[in-house]
């Protein structure tokens, strides 16, 4: 057994955190900082933390993810990183010249107190940042939230930065795709392109985490949103965030700042959820939903019909991130699965009263929990088994262990690809999301089944 | 027949040679800032080895300049992560916020085996206080406390650990104060390390914490002798892909007995009991040579420098072990065992030298294995004509005769150095004065290694703390056939169409230790630098863009 200390006894925690669901914020800063073209994300911090991220970043992604640091040493911890981030951004801008560079802090710099504005604005008064160039920064303590906070502050920060409005609107419509992957913001633009609107994605990591291998090196790769569309960002016609953990801040900030109307809506994940941000994006902009993408809705609703009685009545427990969680209980709950244990590292009432409306009405108990983590959630399932298990990679040590069928899904995945690849978004997202629980599910029942009822048609 | 492996250098007609290395230094060094260039010049060194053995003096050990991207870490990094990580039975508690924790978190491919389910492993475990906004203002003691309770109440393990992260230096908190309170109160032994992130200017630090550590707390806690020839400790093994078992495997064959290894696949028990070895060798030294030192002054065991990467290095060091122990029967049985392997690993060696024969590696991490896996590249005539550690220190360039040089600066001062005294109860001299001199006598060496400059080339490029933009210059300029690094660097490497092997982790491989591990990283290395891939880069219409068609039937 790997985790042969977890057992069914369930005595109280209030201080000891036992396999966490979740990682810290400037992971996501960084993460969103690399979806802006020609940007360098900067830790400012001892440099630790930011070889951790950049490493959890490149194994999820198999994918150069370039990052620099501040380097505290302790004399900067006693006396504050000023000089460090000062002589930091020099450094980048003279040696790896990016156009921006976007600062997130750590726990270090934030205990230390360091006021990032006021050193950008030294660096800036030194003539360390040159003509042309910016440097954008967010405030990411990891004794708060999660790394979809941090995710969700850099976004923020990105849209104060640069939004401006000439009083003239664009035409354009704000998209935030939240924390999702390089792929998910590809399908939601082709989505809302194919409606014959012209979308403002940010951050946009699609064609940076998933480039192509051309055998020339590229620091700043082709994709990301640029400086020019996040200035616009503040003529556009409105704004749509999608996942209220990760996206919702900077679609109020543009909504306060510029008065571009936002609505906040579930992340696209299967059916129900997708259905809102197609009718949202419809009614916002006045268009009308083309049939190809009704085709594409009609043939996940194919696969559902043609399926049911392999995803009837299984019992699903499920780890990840508030926006992708609630989403995906809604979908399995329209296919007649049974999410019965779910857990999110990051802390938040909201999640908890969001899956209890949708689960409060059903036959059987279901466990949920904000601010949870692994060891809880295996302790749930030794309790009370699963048909499937629904995790980041960190689950298969569960699955293994109590032999449940495993779908790789959330952050960090790092033994699998194709998530950079093939979305789990909108209709043709969820066709994949059913396929591979499916796959998991249908390999079961063939491992299993005895060579009489052993079938050839399933 | 058993030393059959000679070094082969083929010099490649034009290619890497016509390169001029300072002309090189100086392009690397054309972007910075000039404060910037000024230090990084202390730190790439065109190799030069005179008479007397002397080498060029490398800047190392010494803080990455703000804004570098970097291939190093921090000190907790090398507290918790590499030094603490591979011991299965200490519930190993992050006081921090979680990322430090979540990050280090099975990301390092240590391996560990147990008896049977009985036994403890925490190592698929991850503990955090995951402290919150209130912690950090009102101080997390109280939390740390709490957790460490309620680790014992649900784990009940032999020792738990507390690690500090950056924060909990800057707030106050006193882990070691809570660590004594916890351990009065649990009876069981509970120990912290003050590894904050910022301690020194690398894994490094981390790597010394944790050690000292380890030797405070937990060694000579357990005086039983075991009933066992050739006792040794193996020092600075991590079992990472499972070299450790190779090694293991080996030794057994041997008959010599482990009796704890720093720290692969260890436990708890092992640590208290390893001071009742007669040998310690050291395989990483970086990592751990001063715990051979304390270890031979606080215990009296004697302690050599030993390498298990590469055939020959092993047979070597085997040697070098049954020597020191001077017993016919177990120098017999090291021959025996030595002849059994070797012919597989030189059939292997020999297939896939005739593919790599002159192919050029650059070798840039951690603090010995850029020395240790040359070895391996030499065997299959390979060359390493740059290399660089990621923090060293620098003897472990010049060799350990330069540590009376070293000048501690302020990043090191922090660092506790433990003034180790003799343990009149404990201390047994393994040999006696004679014994030693004899062996010294016959060329043997003790508590002695050497830096890495000397086994390479003149005018080969040394760099130490690498940097993403030298490395993207190298590339360019050298164009080598292989690179060796870590995860950070990997796929920047491989866009540029450059194969690349991870030699801190070895990507999904392992073990390259001992003889099973040489024919592997043989044939891994055959693997990446024959690869097929490389002739796919360009697409049909890339390599021919015209567009007059021509069918089939014309
Ligand atoms: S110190 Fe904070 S920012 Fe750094 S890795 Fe730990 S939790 Fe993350
Ligand atoms: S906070 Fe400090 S201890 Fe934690 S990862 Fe960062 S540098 Fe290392």
């Amino acid at each position: 057994m790997l985790l042969r200390h977890t057992n069914k006894e369930i005595k109280p925690r209030k201080a000891l955190t036992v396999n966490p669901a979740k990682t810290c914020q400037p992971i996501g800063a960084m993460y969103a900082s690399l979806g802006i073209h020609n940007c360098l994300p900067h830790s400012h911090g001892s440099q630790g933390c930011c070889a951790y991220h950049r490493s959890a970043l490149t194994r999820h992604f198999r994918e150069p993810v370039m990052a620099a640091t501040s380097s505290f040493t302790e004399g900067s911890s006693v006396f504050g990183g000023q000089a460090n981030l000062v002589q930091a951004i020099n450094t980048i801008f003279t040696t790896y010249e990016p156009d921006i560079i976007a600062v997130h802090t750590t726990c270090l710099s934030e205990t230390i107190g360091d006021d990032v504005n006021q050193i950008a604005i030294k660096a800036v008064k030194d003539g360390k940042v040159p003509e042309g160039k910016h440097v954008i920064h967010a405030s990411t303590p990891s004794y708060v939230g999660s790394h979809v906070t941090g995710f969700s502050n850099m976004t923020k920060a990105m849209a104060m930065y640069f939004s401006k409005s000439t009083g003239t609107p664009n035409g354009k419509f704000n998209i935030i795709p939240g924390y999702v992957e390089p792929s998910d913001m590809a399908e939601i633009k082709r989505l809302v392109k194919g409606m014959g609107i012209t979308p403002i994605l940010f951050p946009d990591t699609s064609n940076v985490l998933n480039g192509p291998m051309t055998g020339k090196y590229n620091m700043y790769p082709d994709g990301g949103v640029t400086a020019e569309e996040l200035t616009a960002t503040g003529d556009s016609i409105g704004t749509i965030a999608l996942g209220a953990t990760a996206s919702a801040d900077a679609a109020r900030a543009l909504d306060t700042r510029w008065k571009v109307p936002c609505q906040v809506q579930d992340l696209p994940i299967g059916l129900g959820a997708t259905d809102r941000f197609i009718d949202a994006l419809r009614k916002a902009a006045g268009v009308s939903v083309p049939d190809s993408i009704t085709g594409e809705r009609g043939q996940l609703l194919d696969i559902i019909t043609d399926m049911h009685q392999y995803f009837y009545g299984k019992k699903v427990a499920l780890a990840g991130d508030p926006d992708h969680l609630i989403p995906l209980v809604e979908f399995l709950l329209s296919i007649d699965m049974m999410p019965v244990h779910i857990v999110t590292g990051t802390p938040g009432k909201n999640f908890e009263k969001r899956i209890r409306e949708m689960t409060d009405h059903l036959p059987y108990p279901v466990n949920v929990k904000a601010g949870g983590d692994l060891f809880q959630l295996h302790q749930w399932i030794k309790n009370e088994p699963v048909d499937l298990l629904m995790a980041n990679t960190y689950g298969k040590y569960m699955a293994k262990d109590d032999d449940i069928p495993f779908v790789r899904m959330g952050f960090p995945i790092l033994d699998r690809v194709g998530h950079s690849y093939f979305p789990t978004v909108c209709y043709k997202g969820g066709i994949r999301l059913l396929e591979k629980i499916l796959d998991a599910l249908l390999d079961r029942l063939d491992r299993d089944a005895p060579e009489e009822s052993f079938e050839l048609v399933l | 027949m058993s030393d059959t492996i000679k070094d082969t250098k083929t010099i490649k007609p034009g290619g890497v040679d016509t390169l001029d290395p300072e002309k090189i230094k100086k392009e690397l060094l054309s972007r910075y800032p000039a404060k910037v260039a000024r230090k990084r010049s202390n730190q790439i060194m065109v190799n030069k080895k005179d008479d007397t053995g002397k080498t060029p003096v490398m800047g190392a050990n010494v803080r990455t300049v703000p804004g570098i991207i970097t291939q190093r870490g921090c000190s907790y990094a090398g507290c918790k992560g590499v030094i603490l990580g591979p011991t299965r039975d200490i519930v190993n508690i992050t006081h921090g916020p979680i990322g430090c924790g979540f990050y280090s978190w099975l990301t390092r491919r240590n391996q560990t085996r147990t008896a049977s389910d009985a036994d403890d492993n925490y190592m698929p475990y991850c503990f955090s206080t995951d402290m919150q906004d209130e912690d950090i203002v009102f101080g997390g003691e109280k939390k740390l406390k709490a957790a460490v309770q309620e680790a014992y109440d649900i784990f009940k393990p032999k020792a738990i650990s507390i690690f500090s992260t950056c924060p909990v230096g800057l707030i106050g908190d006193d882990v070691h104060a809570v660590a004594s309170e916890m351990k009065e109160k649990l009876g069981i032994n509970v120990f912290g390390f003050s590894c904050e992130g910022y301690k020194g200017v690398s894994q490094s630090a981390g790597h010394h914490i944790a050690n000292n550590g380890i030797f405070k707390n937990v060694v000579g806690k357990d005086d039983s002798i075991k009933e066992a020839d050739y006792k040794i400790n193996l020092l600075g093994e991590y079992n990472i892909g499972g070299d450790g078992f190779e090694i293991d495997r080996i030794l057994d064959d041997c008959g010599i007995s482990v009796v704890s290894t720093y720290s692969g696949n260890s436990t708890y028990d092992q640590f208290a009991n390893s001071h009742t070895a007669d040998l310690n060798t050291v395989m990483c030294h970086r990592s751990i040579n001063y715990v051979a030192d304390m270890m031979e002054i606080k215990y009296g065991i004697p302690w050599i420098k030993i390498n298990f990467i590469g055939g020959n290095s092993t047979a070597k060091s085997l040697r070098k072990i049954a020597e020191y122990f001077g017993e016919e029967a177990l120098i017999q049985r090291v021959e025996a065992v030595i002849e059994a392997e070797m012919p597989e690993v030189e059939r292997v060696r020999l297939a896939v030298k005739k593919r790599c024969e002159g192919k050029v590696a650059m070798i840039f991490v951690g603090g010995s294995r850029a020395h240790h896996y040359q070895d391996l590249f030499n065997e299959i005539g390979m060359r390493t004509i740059s290399a660089g550690y990621e923090f060293a220190h620098r003897d472990d360039y010049e060799g350990r005769r330069v540590i009376p040089d070293i000048k501690i600066d302020a990043d090191s001062r922090n660092i506790e150095e433990l003034k180790i005294e003799k343990d009149d109860d404990k201390y047994r001299a393994r040999k006696t004065d004679a014994e030693i001199a004899a062996l010294k006598a016959k060329g043997f060496e003790f508590k002695d290694y050497k830096g890495m400059s000397i086994d390479m080339e003149n005018d080969a490029l040394l760099i130490d703390d690498i940097s993403q933009y030298e490395t993207e210059q190298l590339l360019k300029l050298y164009k080598p056939d292989l690179y060796c690094a870590g995860i950070k660097e990997k796929y920047a490497i491989q866009k540029s169409g450059i194969p690349m092997k991870q030699l801190h982790s070895y990507d999904s491989g392992g073990p390259y230790a001992g003889f099973k591990g040489a024919v592997n990283f043989y044939k891994e290395i055959d693997r990446l630098v024959n690869s097929k891939v490389w002739d796919y880069l360009e697409a049909p219409w890339q390599t021919n863009p015209e567009l007059s068609a021509k069918y089939g039937w014309e």
